[in-house]
């Protein structure tokens, strides 16, 4: 047995993370991750058990529950791989050192790539990417995808091969403040982004007209006292400046979110987002907030607030 | 839309629907969705705009643990099919982003059902393993992945089935107030997302991040590209800065020369 050991090749493990691409495929209530594991593990255990007893087995073992963040499967994977080899090779490692491997790592991954990647990196990539696309621009889905699949097929690899060589050493550097550094971190980047994209992109205008001044006489453009044709029209844009000259029209129209504008932009959309939080905080279903808002959206329209 | 396009779009909805569980490759994200739909079908731009729009709504769903997040495979894939189908150009976008909210509502249950149906395949793959037969297992999850596809691809075929025509006159019988109305709620639904996100994030530590960010997005010349590189910089310093000053406490710190912050000095002396 010890002159013939049995290794997983660079091909081999390069297979498991292809395969790992369908972890969430079979996703269920009883055992979520469970089918997907085993199909990830698959090309490993072909090659480790060429037994088929010991196959089944290791097929069953590979079938229990498991659920995380789907890429943070993967340095869980490779710590796996590293003790199923040992396993093949004659270590004495029971079934219950790897599914506490697998149970120890599961919870504190999923607890770090949920805010890095759904609540930062997701956000910020996309976030570039459709700011471009709202213009119609064609490199904002492009960039997206390239970006965020680069990001994610080398973290697949690099963190699974951490693991592989790590081993079941990995698990005591989990308890260490390195995750959670990075968890914070995220956490950090984050809360900055989402401030940012709350000023930015959640667009509430008041129409009601606080005020009308009339502007004094020479304060404004007056329209039919510029020459005719293309001279009218460069005179009109020397006299506007570019919105710092003369004004367009004799009165002075003041909308509410002209007001709000001066106090603090984007003030509105801050406090939308806080009465958000404080309905999901009461249990109040996404989905019917979401529709709430559409039909405030269509009533304040038509009384003319918005 | 002639028969291959059709199919295209039909195929775009089987991966958007796998996707949709997967969460790898991100064919779900209406970004890539309906910029895929609208390039099978010759509306290329209208398909990015309405990618644009739907991404910022997107932007805080997730698939996790409880939190239940709109499903956004089939939202993005049936809101490009009507958009294109209605025929209204950038005018309809307000109105696809509108009908878009429901879908992934309905999109959510499908995916309940295909969820449930798994539970069984997983049963199905016990059995397999105990004969080690790892080929059926592999067959049995793809099977499970294409019923997710499917989940989306069956819906978006009976849309296609409707013809154009129709759509069109259901459009627009819609009044003008009730669209524009609908576009303006889209403009607002964008913080329902970011408030879920903020949820799960916020902490004391990271509250003054948020503000920070918030007041620098108002001077317009900053990039998303350059408030992500002040955001991380920020976050990086702070991390830096803590693993420096931590170990002491932050009680006596004036008493040792070295803190190299005289300013912190003089107020922790004063």
């Amino acid at each position: 047995m010890a002159d013939k050991k049995i290794k997983l090749t660079k091909h081999d493990r390069l297979n498991v993370m292809w395969h790992s691409q369908l972890l969430q495929g079979s996703w269920n209530y009883e055992r979520m991750q469970n089918g997907g594991w085993a199909y990830s593990m698959i090309p490993a255990l072909r090659k480790l058990y060429p037994n088929k007893k010991d196959l089944s087995a290791a097929l069953q073992r590979n079938l229990v529950f498991f659920n995380t963040h789907p890429y943070l499967a993967s340095p869980v994977i490779g710590v796996t791989l590293a003790l199923e080899e040992d396993k093949a090779n004659g270590t004495p490692v029971t079934d219950d050192a790897i599914q506490g491997v697998k149970v120890g790592m599961m919870g504190p991954l999923a607890g770090v790539g949920d805010p890095v990647f759904w609540y930062t990196v997701r956000p910020i990539v996309g976030a570039l990417g459709a700011s471009m696309a709202i213009s119609g621009n064609v490199m904002g889905p492009i960039l997206f995808f390239v970006i965020w699949n680069i990001i994610r097929l080398v973290f697949l690899w690099y963190t699974q091969e951490f693991g592989y060589k790590a081993g079941s050493a990995i698990t005591n550097d989990m308890s260490g403040g390195m995750l959670q550094k990075v968890t914070r971190g995220a956490s950090m980047m984050g809360m900055f982004v989402l401030g940012a994209l709350i000023e930015r992109w959640v667009n509430v205008k008041f129409t009601p007209i606080v005020s009308k001044t009339p502007v004094p006489k020479s304060g404004y453009i007056e329209w039919d006292k510029l020459p005719a044709g293309g001279k009218g029209i460069q005179q009109a844009l020397i006299e506007w400046n570019m919105g710092n000259g003369k004004a367009l029209s004799s009165t002075k129209v003041t909308t509410l979110q002209d007001n709000l504008n001066q106090l603090i932009p984007g003030l509105a959309g801050l406090l939308l987002t806080f009465l958000c939080m404080w309905l999901l905080k009461k249990k109040v279903s996404p989905i019917w907030i979401i529709i709430g808002i559409f039909v405030i959206g269509v009533l304040f329209h038509v009384w003319g607030i918005l | 839309m002639n028969a291959i396009q059709m199919i295209l779009v039909v195929f775009v909805a089987f991966l958007a629907g796998m996707e949709g569980i997967l969460d790898e490759w991100q064919f779900h994200q209406p970004l890539v969705a309906c910029t895929l739909i609208g390039l099978v079908t010759g509306h290329l731009d209208l398909g990015v705009i309405l990618g644009g729009q739907l991404q910022m709504i997107a932007l805080g769903w997730a698939n996790i643990g409880a939190a239940v997040a709109p499903d956004a495979a089939l939202a993005s894939v049936a809101s490009a099919i009507i958009l294109v189908e209605g025929g209204q150009g950038i005018k309809g976008i307000g109105t696809a982003t509108g009908i878009a909210i429901p879908l992934a509502v309905a999109g959510l249950f499908l995916t309940m059902i295909v969820r449930t149906i798994s539970t069984a395949i997983v049963h199905i793959m016990d059995a397999e393993a105990k004969k080690g037969s790892w080929r059926m297992i592999n067959v049995w999850q793809w099977i499970a992945v294409c019923l997710q596809g499917l989940r989306i691809a069956i819906p978006a075929a009976l849309l296609l089935a409707i013809p154009s025509g129709t759509v069109r006159g259901w459009l627009a019988m819609m009044p003008q107030w009730l669209s524009d109305g609908m576009t303006i709620g889209g403009g607002m639904v964008v913080a329902v997302g970011y408030a879920m996100v903020i949820n799960m994030m916020a902490s004391k530590e990271v509250w003054p991040f948020f503000a920070i960010g918030f007041a620098l997005a108002a001077i317009k010349d900053l990039t998303l590209i350059a408030l992500g590189a002040i955001g991380l910089s920020m976050a990086l310093m702070y991390l830096a800065l803590e693993a420096k000053g931590g170990n002491g406490g932050g009680s006596n710190n004036s008493d040792d020369a070295g803190t190299g912050d005289p300013l912190g000095d003089i107020i922790d002396d004063y």
